[in-house]
């Protein structure tokens, strides 16, 4: 095979030789190709893995793992698994056809026999699994590849299906993008200006300033990554904040990465964001962007409301401790589906907690494994969903066919109560 | 006259087919129906298109990295470009090529092609790709007859 620039160490020679069995060999065959076409001169070591193959988007994804698995695939380093097609834990939820359904579940299955750790959670890094400053991983699922870059420090390219795996089956990677330092260098500025402090306080803001980063960033010709820095964030952001700020950059404009100045570790002060260098652009970013990024998010104006939908990223224990007391002053209509998409470690915690009993008491129903937007889950092919997550709101209107509306985590718990869309359009008021 | 130009090798292959130019970018997911190669995007201009048997232009990918996922479902049900040239690189379309490659030894050759070089490709102009990236596109509508 052609690995022209590319330095190959003994171990990886030794396993293109299929010295550490085939389905190794197939992985670093196919590995190898994508190092050469993003220039990397060498592979290096990964520690940790985190597979979105794990998603069923048609047969050949299956016959992949399948071919893997039947070659002796077993994972080298520690892997975790993205969210599946299927809720495990609560079958009947699930509205598709039963070939698509048993495909799925085999999918998944099929990971967890190469060695994964059935996680199933698009937030990986609320589960455990949270590699340290600095460690080189290879991870899939952009948001979750933008939290470990940004918020954790890990190092990870923007990998995808089938890379993921070959990584995590090879323990190894390519040396190229943002698992060199050089790379990982803050280009765009983002400043936050004249926001309202009760805006400033409320977590709304952050998916909604993602969006808007993202949408400004994927829109950037030329190369190299488009890493944006933000500043003027207040200091006591909280991760859960981090989470849905990055995931709804990742969403509109396939952010990996980005600098919170003060916040995020690779960037106590601006110019450790920079690498000493000077910002190659500075946006403002005033409440009249923020107002129209937020309009962006919503597809339909009317009052109609049929589903609200929580939890992508996937619900945390702290989301669900700021949800509870809303809840109860304002529990669901019954014609509004209340969804919240969470993980099994959430799930055990609340059940722990006795929270569970009283939240299913209030009619909301809990997704785990798998989320809205990747599985046929809704009992409605039409009518509006209401979210506080920029990426539901991005990617609801195409797969699933129903409208959107954006809105804070108040309103769309009161909206659910009222059973029409409800506004406090005071917090977007100068 | 035939016009002939070099382009970059990302995945090696012959080809042959008629060219099909998209005027932006397409992201194959959510994009392009595996079922029949139809370009589905709703707000892209080719939208109606049909990739599959072509040497299919685009700039470059845009989105999700789950387009490799669903080249690669094209691949397996035969609905795939017979080659993809790209302005600029992208990795998840290689991807899903390499991988058919290796699980269903489909050869979906890949190239770049310069801005210049990019912008004499016409849609519907028939084109002869050699392994080593040397394209000729035929002047007329019928394909075009080289020597090597």
């Amino acid at each position: 095979m052609a690995t022209n620039g590319l330095r190959l160490s003994e171990a990886d020679r030794a396993m293109l030789a299929g010295e550490r069995g085939d389905a190794a060999r197939l992985a670093l065959r196919i590995l190898l190709p994508m190092a050469r076409i993003y220039g990397a001169e060498q592979l290096l070591d990964i520690e940790h893995a985190h597979v979105d193959g794990v998603l069923l988007h048609g047969e050949s994804g299956l016959d992949f793992a399948e071919r893997l698995l039947a070659a002796g695939g077993r994972v080298v380093v520690p892997t975790t698994l993205n969210v599946g097609a299927y809720d495990l834990l609560h079958p009947e939820i699930y509205q598709g056809d039963e070939q698509t359904a048993a495909q799925a579940q085999r999918l998944m299955q099929v990971y967890v026999e190469m060695g994964c750790e059935p996680m199933f959670t698009c937030a990986p890094y609320q589960s455990g699994a949270r590699p340290p400053f600095g460690a080189q991983i290879a991870w899939a699922e952009s948001n979750a590849i933008v939290f470990a870059n940004s918020v954790l420090g890990a190092r990870t390219q923007r990998y995808g299906d089938f890379i993921d795996i070959c990584c995590a089956l090879t323990g190894r990677a390519p040396a190229c993008g943002l698992h060199l330092t050089e790379n990982r260098r803050g280009r765009w500025l983002f400043a936050l200006q004249g926001i309202p402090p009760r805006l400033l306080m409320d977590s709304v803001l952050y998916p909604v300033l993602g969006y808007l980063v993202g949408a400004a960033c994927g829109a950037q010709e030329g190369e190299g990554e488009a890493i944006p820095i933000i500043t003027g964030l207040p200091p006591q952001t909280n991760e859960d904040q981090l989470k849905a700020l990055g995931a709804a950059a990742a969403s509109s404009g396939a952010v990996a990465l980005f600098h919170a100045v003060g916040i995020t570790p690779e960037a106590n002060t601006l110019q450790d964001a920079t690498q000493g260098k000077k910002p190659e652009q500075t946006i403002a970013v005033d409440l009249p962007a923020l107002r129209r990024a937020r309009d962006q998010l919503s597809t339909v104006g009317t009052a109609q409301l049929d589903v609200v939908a929580l939890g992508s990223p996937h619900f945390s224990l702290e989301e669900f401790a700021a949800l509870r007391p809303l809840l109860e002053h304002h529990p669901p209509h019954s014609d509004v589906d209340f969804i919240v998409c969470t993980h099994r470690i959430v799930l055990a915690a609340l059940q722990q907690r006795g929270w569970l009993g009283p939240l299913k008491e209030l009619g909301v129903r809990l997704v785990v494994d798998t989320c809205v937007v990747v599985a046929p889950l809704l009992r409605v092919q039409r009518g509006v969903l209401m979210t506080n997550s920029a990426k539901f709101a991005h990617y609801t209107p195409g797969n699933t066919g129903l409208g959107v509306v954006f809105g804070s985590l108040e309103e769309c718990v009161r909206s659910a109560h009222e059973g029409r869309i409800w506004r406090d359009e005071a917090l977007w008021q100068a | 006259m035939n016009s002939s130009f070099q382009a970059q090798v990302i995945l090696p292959g012959a080809a042959a087919g008629q060219l099909l130019v998209l005027s932006e970018a397409l992201s194959f997911w959510g994009g392009v129906d595996p079922r029949s190669g139809d370009i589905i995007d709703e707000r892209h201009p080719q939208r109606g298109r049909n990739v599959a048997g072509r040497i299919l232009a685009l700039p470059k990918g845009r989105g999700s990295s789950s387009a490799s996922s669903i080249l690669l479902e094209a691949c397996r049900r035969g609905t795939a470009p017979a080659a993809i040239l790209t302005r600029e690189l992208d990795g998840i379309l290689a991807l899903g090529a390499v991988v058919a490659r290796e699980l269903y030894a489909v050869r979906l050759p890949m190239f770049t092609l310069n801005a210049t070089h990019y912008r004499q490709l016409r849609d519907g102009r028939w084109l002869r790709i050699r392994d080593d990236g040397w394209i000729v596109m035929s002047d007329g509508c019928g394909p075009a007859v080289t020597k090597g």
